[in-house]
């Protein structure tokens, strides 16, 4: 358990996706098992036992700590397990030293992750106190909060399912998609996932009927990419502003199984009862998760509302009812089509859609084109070439090649994501906060705002955040700026000067605008990211509130051309990553 | 033979807005502002201020001192050792270590039969850079509470510095920048390094050259200390640095490759503390006693009052009325952790406590 716990402890402070997969890899390589098995377990949410509740916890160190000192130091430390982890008594009470303490409390052996895990699942609910109080009594510090946290099923440690395959899959090096590929099959404690990957034993052999299949991914277009493109080639549809998912359904044993997974392959299908009992068909289809009301579909906005509650309810999935919109179909009965064509697994697909008449799924249509620059209108104005009223949820168009297979990754020239034009908008730095992990020497969050008509004339609002878009000297630019014209300080943040004549204007991109009332300036900005900096433009120059209600009210801004981060960071992370 | 009065402790030691003042010995103990007579328990900066007419301290406190205010800190200096014994005033005084820092001293007062003792900053633990911290019986025993609250536990210094050297091992592409308080922290925090068998350079922030130097003067071995200023970022690589808490956020940190900032405090026990300074490795490593550690000294003075200063005066206060000790908190204003800011950066104050400890932004 406390090799265990350090990892978790030092994961909850490590910022830094690489690192995290390095303190990771050291940990399965170097921990036996089983303990390393349910390490996986427990980081990859596949451990199931009854949580325990905070009361229990509560009245434990009640029986053991005066109430004012634990109140006083529960103040202090502002989370439950972390005070009772810190405040156990431990047993026997130290000496007055001159000897360190103790590496873990009273002597007795700290217990192994193993049979923390194995006992747990075993246990009846009026044994748990009991025995929470003898792991409490054996562990020191780390250990008590990491089986705190686990206990009560709250290791929020910033690292995902997907993280910790890829952790995984470099011990064998191996490819993560490989490791979801057998995943399905697996349980805990993985013991023969690990012997693969050590080279002691075979891949394990997947009986999953509703198995992941590694998601294939499009780069996004650059304008110098046309040139070496044949518009004859492709096909374009539009890219829907949801979230890629993968529907699977299945047979074992009579058994019908569906599931949902997100495109990194976790299965988030307890998310989504609705759907997944309209998956009437055997197969894998991929597609994007939408909500649809009315036949309407919701900007992603509400389908976020959705994606962050905790508990799914009638009444949830009465307001937020899912839709899935199919883009291809990699498995039809017992074919694999990943190997055919594009063109000939969508002939497939839209058989299947038509004979499922299924209103909670549909086929993602294609937009009809020439030459490239029949796009061009669909992509500004996607309602008028055949989205509809769902022109609000389209992103972009996607070019798949027809001949294309269905390729796990990013193969490069079989599918771009051609997205539609950001708005471009001149605002005004106001705030800048200090960055985390390798940026926290650097200002680099900012808060910007434009005008407005204020009781004293003309004042800045803030409407938005942004911390990425520019480049590492960029940043080192801004953060001199920052520097030197601080006016105020609080805590991590600067306010910086904006005035009229004096002042940093940002031009900013950004996807679209929801109405807010969280924000003073009654606008939410989606996917902000700084494009330029404008050291020629003074401030009083900058843009006005009135031209982001233009937005609101669906007229278009200047357009700059698609920022180099939309490779990457214009793809949604997952829904798996705290979401859900 | 005449027999004195019996004094009240009070009368030996008293709180003054300016610090403890003693009413018989005519002297302070670490006042926070000019007095004449000053005794000093240690040279951190919140105890030790220049501008005094006499101090009276270890000679390394006096040294430390000279080191940061310059040769005119006070108008005439005394250095007393450990164990011996002065008369001032009405009073006897002793200094006793105090395990805090080199040449750190609790300092005993004594008349009329009657003892108090002001322990200055102490712990209990063992510290390879100074003196181990001495039981003095007493009347009235004087307390910091720094780290005054059941959750502070320091556990096994050595296991953090274990910590920070498998850091050091799993990530040899990048620099190891330790936080540490120049006076003190960081000489132990390196001696700890050396004593857990780690014999490369280890790099200097400037700011921590000069303490650092006068240490090794002391006979105290920290093996081969080089000044990160002398060195390229590429021959930074895998390297250990220390520096002042301050600087782990400053631009400074831009000449190191990818660095792992690590800070060694007390406070790094609790984590909204840790996340709130940017802390990536915590390592729990104080000068002063932990909540075991005060409660476990209080006991063990034979005090009957306990009088409580800077930190969290009300829980200690709290246990020792349960123990039927009677304590009270003294109110005492200007003492806290001492943090150097070179440039000004951290503007947050989190380590400069006056008086209560501040409230992380919890999740409860
Ligand atoms: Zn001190």
């Amino acid at each position: 358990m406390n090799r265990f716990a350090q990892l978790l402890d030092r994961l909850a402070y490590e910022p830094s996706r690489n690192a995290k997969l390095r303190l990771l890899t050291d940990y399965f390589g170097s921990v036996a098992d089983p303990d390393r098995g349910y390490a996986l377990a427990a980081i990859t949410g596949a451990l199931s036992f009854r949580h325990a509740k905070a009361g229990i916890i509560r009245a434990l160190i009640a029986e053991r700590t005066d109430p004012m000192l634990f109140e006083l130091s529960y103040d202090y430390v502002g989370d439950l397990s972390e005070t009772v982890a810190l405040m156990w008594p431990v047993i026997p009470p130290p000496p007055a030293r001159s000897v360190p303490s103790p590496a873990c409390g009273g002597g007795i052996s700290a217990p192994t992750l193993t049979s923390v895990v194995t006992t747990l699942a075993a246990l009846g609910k009026s044994e748990l106190p009991a025995q929470l109080a003898a792991w409490l009594d054996a562990l020191n510090e780390t250990g008590r909060w990491a089986l705190l946290k686990l206990v009560t099923g709250a290791l929020r440690i910033g690292v995902s399912a997907r993280l910790a395959k890829t952790a995984v899959a470099a011990l064998g090096d191996k490819e993560p998609d490989e490791i979801e590929l057998v995943w399905p099959g697996l349980v805990p404690p993985y013991t023969e996932l690990f012997a693969w990957l050590e080279g002691r034993a075979e891949k394990p052999i997947t009986r999953d009927p509703a198995p992941f299949r590694p998601v294939m991914l499009s780069h996004a277009i650059e304008e110098s990419d046309f040139a070496s493109l044949d518009p004859a080639d492709f096909v374009a549809e539009w890219k829907w502003d949801g979230i890629r998912v993968q529907a699977v359904a299945g047979e074992a044993d009579g058994k019908r199984v569906t599931r949902l997974y997100s495109r990194t392959g976790e299965d988030i299908s307890g998310a989504f009862p609705d759907l997944t009992d309209a998956l009437d068909f055997e197969g894998a289809i991929d597609g994007e998760l939408l909500i649809l009301r009315e036949g309407r579909v919701q900007s992603f906005n509400v389908l976020q509302q959705r994606l962050n509650r905790k508990t799914v309810n009638a009444k949830l999935l009465a307001e937020f009812p899912a839709h899935l919109r199919a883009y291809d179909l990699l498995v039809d009965g017992a074919d694999d089509l990943r190997e055919q064509p594009f063109a000939a697994r969508r002939t497939r697909l839209e058989a299947l859609i038509a004979k499922l008449a299924e209103p909670r799924i549909d086929i993602s249509p294609l937009v009809p084109f020439a030459i490239w620059a029949d796009l061009t209108a669909p992509r500004a104005d996607p309602a008028s070439a055949g989205a509809g009223a769902d022109a609000g949820a389209v992103e972009g168009v996607m070019l798949k090649r027809r001949d294309a297979a269905y390729l796990p990754g990013r193969p490069k020239g079989l599918w771009w994501k051609w997205k539609r034009d950001p708005h471009v908008v001149d605002a005004v730095l106001m705030y800048a906060q200090r960055g985390h992990g390798k940026r926290s020497s650097f200002y680099s969050d900012y808060t910007f705002g434009v005008w407005t008509a204020g009781e004293n004339g003309d004042e800045l609002v803030p409407v938005g955040k942004a911390y990425f878009g520019f480049t590492d000297e960029e940043l080192a630019q801004i953060d001199k700026f920052v520097r030197n014209n601080t006016v105020n300080r609080f805590g991590p943040v600067r306010e910086v000067t904006h005035e009229a004549d004096k002042g940093l204007v940002l031009e900013v991109a950004f996807e679209g605008l929801q109405r807010s009332t969280r924000h003073k300036s009654g606008v939410a900005m989606r996917f902000p990211r700084i494009s330029r900096l404008r050291w020629d433009k003074p401030p009083r120059e900058a843009d006005r509130l009135e031209t982001l209600e233009k937005v609101l009210n669906g007229r278009a801004l200047g357009s700059v051309q698609p920022s180099p981060l939309e490779g990457e960071g214009g793809e949604r992370s997952e829904p798996g990553e705290g979401s859900l | 033979m005449t027999y004195l009065k019996a004094m009240r402790p009070e009368d030996l030691l008293k709180p003054m807005p300016g610090g403890l003042c003693s009413p018989v010995g005519g002297f302070h103990v670490d006042p926070t502002r000019a007095v004449d007579k000053a005794l000093i328990t240690h040279g951190h900066s919140d105890h030790a201020r220049p501008g005094h007419g006499a101090v009276l301290a270890t000679q390394e406190t006096l040294d430390l001192m000279r080191l940061r205010y310059g040769e005119n800190f006070a108008g005439t200096t005394q250095a007393i050792r450990y164990g011996e014994t002065l008369r001032l005033g009405g009073a006897e005084v002793t200094f006793h270590p105090a395990g805090h820092v080199l040449g750190s001293a609790q300092i005993c007062v004594e008349a009329g039969g009657t003892r108090v003792v002001a322990s200055g900053d102490y712990k209990d633990v063992a510290d390879p850079t100074c003196v181990a911290f001495e039981l003095v019986k007493c009347d009235a025993f004087i307390t910091e509470a720094t780290f005054g609250l059941p959750v502070f536990r320091h556990g096994d210094p050595n296991a953090e510095i274990g910590k920070l050297l498998r850091s050091v091992a799993l990530f040899p592409e990048r620099a190891h920048l330790v936080g540490a308080y120049s006076l003190g922290k960081a000489q132990r925090v390196i001696a700890m390094i050396r004593a857990a068998g780690y014999d490369a350079p280890i790099y200097l922030h400037g700011a921590m050259e000069t303490i650092t130097r006068y240490y090794v003067s002391r006979g105290i071995n920290l093996g081969e200390l080089r000044a990160v200023r002398d060195a390229s970022k590429a021959e930074l690589a895998g390297t250990i640095a220390l520096c002042p808490p301050s600087a782990l956020q400053d631009r400074w940190t831009r000449r190191f490759p990818d660095p792992v900032s690590a800070f060694a405090s007390g406070w790094m026990r609790v984590r909204a503390r840790a996340r709130q300074r940017g802390v990536e490795l915590p390592l729990v490593i104080s000068d002063h006693a932990d909540w075991d550690g005060l409660t476990a000294t209080v006991a063990v003075t034979g005090a009957s009052q306990i009088w409580v200063t800077h930190g969290a005066e009300e829980a200690l206060v709290h246990w020792c009325t349960l123990r039927g000790l009677e304590a009270r908190p003294l109110g005492l204003v200007g003492y806290g952790e001492e943090d150097e800011t070179p440039d000004g950066d951290v503007s947050d104050g989190s380590e400069a406590n006056t008086g209560g400890l501040p409230l992380p932004s919890g999740e409860r």
